[in-house]
């Protein structure tokens, strides 16, 4: 009884005064967005069920469904290439719709470049000789969530990495049928994906590399993952994909690229984004933006992708223990894990990359002392020497560049 | 004369009013007719289990354990405000993964009017800055926190 008087009782509220609160919902995009917003523009932007993202495994951890955010969990990471599926999701805004790849066109222009050209996805695909790396592909906020003070966005933890196969032109091929004058420094890219805002004429994001990261052999301008389409949230129909360097750098739905005689200045190239302090700070330090720099190569890291943490193992069984590692524009040279918090290091076997910018697996058999609880750690070291740390490296304004020792809990009963 | 609204400007505010009504409207037919789910407006305490029985269709109103579902807030004095003036443009999961000091809210709030296009909060600013500041405050963590939410499971024997 008491239900149904509640109920009355809310229907009798809801017109009274909930009503004002309901359309103040309803009509929050025009108080609050009334600004710029051109006529007929909806920002309510909902891509399909909020659940599932298209095209992806219901697996993947879902950070945020406008834009679509998700990361893989570590142990779905344990294929040596990793499946579109599975393929980790940062969107900066709405991807484009009802793509047309045989209307699709890639334009090239800038300052530095020695005329204009727009070739169509055809073009492409037969004027140019094709090639397939694998390469790693890793978002340059992986691991922002372990950061204190913490950094405002999307809160990675380990799973926004992967290494898949890429087919496409050589962004190098490309750029020199257009002609690169000798000033060009840096290019940048366009695509077709939409501002939150909904504005058409707001670009979501339009980052770029220096010109020598662009002209190496593995850059390329892809169609193709795993032999299949992109899927739509990773780039379809046409993304660039520079393997080692945060993943933002490639960009998806590709439109444009210019040939900049500076460093590219679209958005998300300057103030914090993507950027860490010249010099090191302390936790919580205010940094100018001027006292930032662009983040390059990412930095060595491993993750554990078998078993899946919380494994309880019993008595003096032996196991496997598994993943990948990847050190940016680098290789790694070798690879350790630790069953006693790192009190003591052993040596997993490492397998050369693919190719340059592909991760390398690496495996090693553990049997754990006596009963009880255990963290495995892995820690990778780079051709360089450079070594992942065991704690949460420095710390920055953004959270960037997190590549402390992967972690798992295991026990023996 | 400058302070004279244009023509446009008339327009845009016919053009609101007019979207606003048609709302209006449309829901009350639809609310009258038992389209929409029934809304609980009483204001909902962070712990209150909520008495009403549900339909499948409001299940998602709910709040619980101080939880309001829908949105996934913490259901403390002022969600329907975060609800309204942040879940318009950006996902509602974008508030609840963060964490910030009141300065450091105000800060994000005035980067998106700099950046995002978000509009002025007017009066609703201190309120929302208070909720957020409240519930989604600074928490220190140290250099490494301990692993947590494991799942144990036992461990298939090799293929």
């Amino acid at each position: 009884m008491k239900t149904d008087s509640n109920n009355d009782f809310s229907r009798r509220k809801f017109l009274k005064k909930g009503a004002i609160g309901m359309f103040a919902t309803l009509l929050g995009s025009n108080i609050v967005f009334s600004k710029n917003l051109p006529k007929g523009i909806v920002p309510i932007g909902l891509e399909g069920d909020p659940k599932t993202i298209p095209g992806k495994s219901d697996e993947l951890l879902i950070l945020n469904d406008r834009p679509w955010n998700a990361e893989t969990p570590a142990h779905l990471l344990d294929h040596k290439i990793t499946p579109n599926k599975l393929m980790f999701v940062r969107n900066n805004g709405f991807a484009p719709r009802n793509i047309d790849p045989k209307k699709w066109t890639l334009t090239i222009e800038g300052e530095a470049a020695k005329t204009k050209k727009v070739y169509t996805l055809d073009e492409l695909k037969t004027k140019f000789k094709t090639y397939s790396y694998q390469l790693t592909l890793e978002c340059g906020g992986n691991g922002r969530n372990e950061f204190s003070p913490g950094a405002k966005g999307n809160q990675w933890t380990t799973g926004a990495v992967s290494c898949a196969k890429w087919t496409g032109v050589r962004l190098k091929d490309v750029l020199n049928d257009v002609g690169i004058n000798s000033n060009a420094i840096y290019i940048g890219y366009y695509g077709a994906d939409t501002h939150l805002s909904g504005d058409p004429k707001k670009v979501v994001i339009s980052r770029g590399v220096p010109i020598k990261k662009a002209l190496e052999d593995e850059s390329l301008i892809a169609w193709q993952v795993n032999d299949e389409d992109i899927p739509l949230m990773n780039g379809y129909p046409l993304r660039l994909v520079m393997g080692g360097w945060p993943a933002s750098v490639s960009g998806k739905w590709l439109k444009k690229i210019v040939i900049r005689d500076k460093v590219h200045d679209g958005p998300k190239m300057g103030g914090m984004s993507y950027r860490v302090p010249k010099n090191p700070v302390g936790p919580g330090t205010k940094v100018e933006e001027k006292d930032m720099k662009i983040i390059e190569s990412m930095p060595i890291k491993s993750l554990i992708t078998y078993p899946k943490t919380g494994a309880m193992v019993k008595g003096e069984r032996t196991f496997e223990v598994r993943g990948h590692a990847w050190a940016g524009d680098l290789t790694v040279k070798t690879m350790h894990i630790s069953i006693d918090f790192g009190a003591t290091w052993q040596f997993c076997t490492l397998e050369p990359p693919v190719n340059r910018l592909a991760w390398q697996h690496w495996k090693t058999k553990v049997q754990l002392p006596m009963d009880g609880y255990y963290e495995i750690w892995a820690r990778a070291t780079d051709s360089k020497g450079n070594m992942q740390p065991m704690v949460v490296p420095g710390w920055n304004p953004k959270g960037y560049l997190n590549n402390a020792c992967h972690r798992i809990a295991v026990k023996r009963m | 004369m400058k302070n004279q609204p244009t023509y446009k400007e008339w327009r845009r505010r016919f053009d609101g009013l007019f979207i606003g009504l048609i709302a209006i409207f449309t829901l009350l037919f639809l609310y009258g007719g038992g389209f929409l789910p029934k809304i609980q407006f009483s204001s909902p305490k962070p712990t209150e289990k909520t008495t009403v029985e549900h339909t499948a269709e409001d299940e998602l109103n709910k709040i619980e354990n101080g939880i309001h579902l829908r949105s996934g807030l913490i259901a403390d004095e002022g969600y329907k405000l975060i609800i309204q003036n942040c879940g318009n443009c950006h996902s509602l999961k974008l508030v609840t993964q963060n964490r910030a000091s009141k300065e450091g809210w105000i800060e994000t709030i005035e980067w998106m009017q700099e950046t995002q296009k978000l509009g002025d909060l007017g009066e609703n600013r201190e309120a929302i800055v208070n909720y957020l500041a409240k519930n989604y405050g600074i928490k220190k963590s140290g250099r490494r926190p301990n692993l947590k939410n494991t799942d144990w499971y036992e461990l298939p024997p090799a293929e």
